[in-house]
């Protein structure tokens, strides 16, 4: 099987999806370029509402990493997941993710630049990030909004299902990419 | 939880720095990771604006509705007691449209609508039905078309090509969002554990 038909697929999502966007724009007659400022107004809010607790995770995480805690995690994690063929960096962000969507934010990007974002850590943790979910914020506001109390096995498929997320990132950046 | 994450991180990373003798390099890092937070916010903040701005003209000119009307007749086979209906069904197409598009200001609402019409069918039992655990299974597994803030943290980070792990991605997210059909299925007892497993378990696979 080609692969590189995976990198051109990656390279054109973006552009296409543009055009797309623009064109039922055109179709349906909106007023595009307005529209687009009105939204981008929106990426500010989201910039100011995230980097307060950005400051607060980034400086545990940098904290972490300079005192040599987080190498010695991930050396502890290494014989535990080797033989999933999760990388133990990518270990570290699996068990922060479905707990909080910032922390494992300011996580992923202080590792995409220690290791460099086209390295294998690099793309797995990236991987990990757009394909996995604050899964205990999501279940706790939908379920709080109508107030149901036995959550039944929700949380357990929800676990599992972000687990298969997680070894998928880890085993298909190896194929594609190469460790 | 997360003031006991915060907090111990923090504690764990200046007792350890103390002990390691690192007390100078974990206080300089400190500092510089705030201003790192910074930079990165201000990195990020070119691309959230140019996405949001082009996400704006796809809420607007309906795209949430094009997507749903799509992924309509395949949800309606993994909501049976809300296939029939319509505000149901609506509400979860919807909500999963929205998440899809990455539209996550948009998708919060719908989602809290999707859940008080599967409560209303549930008729106000505080014990999640079947369809809701399905919803929120799908809900925290299912693809995002272009995992923006990703690419945006990776274009920052000086990457040659942000965007590259978009399909990985999306294969990522499709075996957790089967895993996570298969799992609810089993689970709710819908497919029983003995024979008809694997049969029906490769039909759900296919679609």
């Amino acid at each position: 099987m080609n692969f590189a038909a995976f990198s051109v697929i990656s390279l054109y999502a973006v552009p296409v999806i543009f055009l797309i966007i623009l064109g039922v724009g055109f179709f349906r007659e909106i007023n595009v370029y307005d529209a687009f400022v009105e939204g981008a107004k929106d990426g500010i809010s989201t910039i100011i509402r995230i980097l307060p607790p950005l400051v607060g995770l980034m400086t545990a995480v940098g904290v972490l990493r300079a005192s040599g805690a987080l190498d010695f995690i991930i050396y502890i994690m290494k014989p535990l997941v080797s033989f999933l063929g999760i990388p133990p960096e990518a270990m570290l962000l699996a068990l922060l993710r479905p707990v909080s969507g910032s922390a494992s934010l300011a996580l992923v990007a202080e590792m995409v630049k220690t290791y460099g974002p086209d390295s294998y850590v690099g793309r797995v943790v990236s991987t990990m990030m757009g394909s996995t979910e604050t899964i205990f914020y999501t279940l706790a506001v939908y379920y709080g909004s109508v107030g149901i109390r036995n959550i039944r096995y929700t949380l357990l498929a929800a676990l599992l299902a972000d687990g298969v997320s997680v070894m998928a990132s880890a085993w298909i950046c190896a194929i594609i990419f190469g460790r | 939880m997360l003031n006991y994450i915060w907090a111990g991180m923090l504690a764990a990373g200046f007792l350890i720095g103390m002990i390691n003798g690192r007390l100078e390099e974990v206080t300089q890092a400190a500092f510089s990771s705030a201003g790192r937070a910074v930079e990165l916010s201000i990195g990020l903040l070119g691309i959230l604006c140019l996405w949001s701005g082009l996400m704006k003209i796809a809420e607007k000119g309906g795209l949430i509705r094009l997507v749903a009307r799509l992924a309509k007749p395949l949800l309606k086979l993994l909501f049976p007691q809300a296939a029939h209906d319509a505000g149901a069904l609506g509400s979860i197409v919807m909500n999963l449209s929205a998440n899809f598009l990455g539209l996550g200001n948009a998708a919060t609402p719908l989602g809290i609508k999707a859940m008080n019409e599967l409560q209303r069918l549930n008729r106000g039992d505080d014990s999640a039905s079947d369809s809701m655990c399905m919803f929120l299974v799908l809900n925290t597994s299912a693809i995002q078309l272009i995992p923006a803030t990703v690419i945006a943290i990776r274009a920052d980070a000086g990457s040659a090509a942000p965007a590259e792990i978009t399909v990985c991605v999306w294969i990522a997210s499709i075996c957790a969002s089967l895993s996570g059909i298969i799992l609810v299925k089993l689970l709710s007892g819908t497919i029983p554990l003995k024979k008809r497993l694997p049969g029906r378990t490769r039909k759900l696979v296919r679609k």
